[in-house]
């Protein structure tokens, strides 16, 4: 078992004719996904190599997914496209719609959020986010797919290179399903999303969940893990260092007065009995005592 | 990007939300023009982008032109909390009968957009929240059906504005909607919003926050951009399209991803405790893909920082290969000797990931003997502390 990806995934590539879109399906494909499609609008009935034989491209989402029976989106469209390519996607009511794209006016991410809640069968992960890897099943997105293996340990992080640090430093135990839920204001998926969904995975045995400054997604995934989480919840928190009033890197991770900073949200997290960790090894080690 | 008042005010004009006419000064004499040209009792208004300008004396009102002046005077080369006043924005003075609070923001835990009115304006909002929190509305806006008559009507009704000023509080609500869509801002304030003796709603103040990432469907909010706020090391970092933040420390700090900077940030400052507080210079993310231009252009900002005594390189190789990160890091020495600015202060670079030997070997090769390479994060924070300390 795994969280919302898994070996049955068909994954199509929205953006696949473009450079990082064609880069990086060849990496999924690598590392063992099954990815079935591609869409750019005008290119319908032309080919990508995926490195494991040719990959049919799609004119829309919609002819894709009746031709292949994709079931997961990875979009890499550039921002000023990204909001007509997930209200696509949504459209042809495919599942799991993984928003790659940095960049997008948080306008347009909060009208696709609304159309995709309003219709409510497509999840969103993202976007400006790493994606989402379930080890040795399948890989939505652009997470090194060799740093680790299949494992019992879930983990949930706004930031892509934490992400990474984290699985690299845990890569002897594991992971059953990594979640980037990415960086930007307006998200799809929420650590409480991801911890709901990990509580509830039977190949899940313990979380990691990784925050930064900004907002109070983390306060709020903190109350969430106190009510409705049984599993062992390591965290950590970046950005203790930062000033405020600017935006480290993603655009969300922003000190407004004295909201959004990391030891309002480490403090709220150990209130509600999770361990965290000072640094990303001190985390690690955190993990270590839990899933030996 | 945060608007001055005269900035945000200008686009409020643009989109029909009623202001009061202004005129923006940078020095004495223009204040005193303006205040001629206006006639009466005139605002001096300090233009800095941070709250509480009236109580720090950076808001004045001026009976004529000699008056008016003489304020400007004061004014202008004031420091309000940390921010130095370069221009004020002189109003005539309106005849205030109410003050009321409204304003739109993107809401992130809802994500969605959220409308905030109070007929308790003209002070800290926050304040209100705090301590009369049933005097403030909050009323959600959808994203996609935005905010048009009707809606507006439910605010006023939900902040108990009285009825005579009812259709004007709607009617700037709908075209402060409009600032917001059209100008793609994340928030638009007004503090506060006035009923003026002849019964007219006005903006008398306003906020805005325009969001960077639609840039490319505004050409003319760049000019916005007023540059002599701006650290000229960042203004630098901006041009060559670097994200750099500059802050007090003596470490600078370059590495790939947002969230990894800031941890590296935070660890730099732990180990920097034992060294009498050795704390980083600056932030510098050079994205996944760090190049050897990317890298060159980096250590050039993060060089040119006085303050900066020794520099952390912390990479984990992820999407790019850490042999690809350690060519850059040799090709970017190359590239800075070319310039005639040779590296002297001690780099600790510490890669980790994919491919890291071959990383590691490839900046042994290239014997720089202001390279040192450390294995993990936290030792090679340590290591960074300790040298910036010694030098």
């Amino acid at each position: 078992m795994s969280v919302w990806l898994d070996s049955n995934s068909r994954i199509l590539v929205q953006g696949i004719t473009g450079a990082e879109g064609t880069k990086h399906t060849r990496r999924m494909v690598a590392s063992g996904s099954s990815v079935v499609a591609g869409v750019t609008p005008g290119k319908a009935g032309q080919t990508v190599d995926g490195g494991d034989g040719d990959i049919p491209v799609f004119g829309s989402v919609s002819d894709a997914v009746e031709a292949t029976g994709a079931n997961v989106s990875v979009v890499f469209v550039p921002p000023r496209f990204a909001r007509a390519a997930v209200e696509e996607t949504v459209d042809a009511g495919v599942p799991l719609c993984v928003v790659i794209t940095e960049g997008i006016p948080v306008a347009d991410t909060a009208g696709f959020f609304q159309y995709a809640t309003n219709d409510g069968r497509t999840r969103l992960i993202g976007p400006n986010c790493p994606g989402i890897i379930s080890p040795g099943q399948s890989n939505a997105g652009i997470i090194p797919a060799d740093i680790t293996g299949r494992g019992p340990i879930g983990l949930v992080s706004k930031s892509g290179t934490l992400t990474y640090q984290m699985m690299y430093e845990l890569r002897d135990l594991g992971f059953s399903t990594g979640i980037g839920i990415g960086g930007d204001p307006v998200i799809g998926t929420t650590h409480i999303d991801a911890l709901a969904a990990f509580e509830a995975d039977p190949a899940t045995e313990a979380i990691v969940m990784i925050g930064e400054i900004g907002g109070d997604a983390e306060e709020r995934a903190a109350a969430f893990i106190a009510e409705h989480v049984t599993k062992p919840v390591v965290g950590y928190v970046a950005g203790f260092t930062a000033p405020e009033g600017k935006t480290m890197g993603h655009a969300g991770a922003i000190v407004s007065g004295s909201s959004g900073t990391a030891a309002a949200k480490a403090e709220a997290l150990e209130a509600a009995g999770v361990r965290v960790g000072r640094t990303p090894s001190a985390t690690a080690r955190l993990m270590r005592d839990i899933v030996g | 990007m945060d608007l001055f008042e005269y900035q945000a005010k200008d686009l409020f004009a643009k989109h029909g939300v009623p202001v009061t006419p202004g005129a923006v000064a940078t020095t004495p004499a223009e204040v005193r023009a303006a205040a001629e040209q206006f006639g009466g009792t005139v605002v001096v208004k300090a233009q800095v982008k941070t709250g509480g300008r009236g109580k720090a004396g950076g808001v004045k009102l001026g009976t004529g032109p000699d008056e008016a002046e003489a304020l400007a005077g004061s004014i202008l080369g004031m420091d309000i909390k940390g921010h130095t006043v370069h221009r004020v924005l002189v109003t005539p003075a309106a005849e205030i009968a109410a003050e009321y609070y409204v304003s739109f923001l993107l809401d992130r835990a809802q994500r969605a957009y959220l409308c905030m009115a109070s007929v308790e304006g003209g002070i800290d909002i926050e304040e209100v929240a705090r301590t009369k929190p049933e005097a403030l509305a909050k009323v959600r806006v959808d994203a996609l059906d935005g905010v048009d008559d009707a809606k507006a009507r439910e605010i006023v009704a939900a902040a108990r504005f009285p009825d005579d000023v009812a259709d004007g509080v709607a009617h700037v609500l709908v075209r402060l909607w409009q600032v917001l869509v059209g100008e793609d801002a994340t928030l638009v304030e007004v503090n506060p919003l006035v009923k003026a003796g002849d019964g007219q709603v006005l903006a008398l103040d306003g906020k805005v926050t325009l969001d960077g990432n639609a840039a490319f469907r505004h050409a003319d909010h760049a000019a916005l951009a007023v540059r002599e706020e701006t650290d000229p090391l960042e203004l630098l970092a901006k041009e060559k399209d670097l994200n750099y933040v500059k802050l007090d420390g003596s470490v600078g700090v370059i590495g790939n991803g947002a969230g990894l900077v800031m941890s590296t940030l935070d660890v730099v400052a732990y180990a920097g405790e034992d060294f009498g507080g050795v704390e980083p210079a600056n932030f510098l993310d050079i994205g996944g893909g760090a190049s050897a231009q990317v890298m060159a252009d980096g250590l050039e900002i993060i060089l040119g920082d006085p303050q900066v005594k020794a520099v952390l390189v912390n990479v984990f190789g992820g999407i790019t290969s850490c042999d690809a990160v350690a060519d850059g890091i040799v090709q970017a020495f190359a590239m800075l000797a070319e310039r005639g600015d040779a590296v002297d202060k001690p780099i600790v670079v510490r890669l980790d990931g994919n491919n890291a030997a071959e990383g590691r070997r490839i900046l042994d090769e290239a014997e720089h003997d202001v390279i040192e390479l450390v294995d993990t994060m936290d030792d090679a924070a340590r290591r960074v502390a300790e040298l910036a300390a010694a030098r």
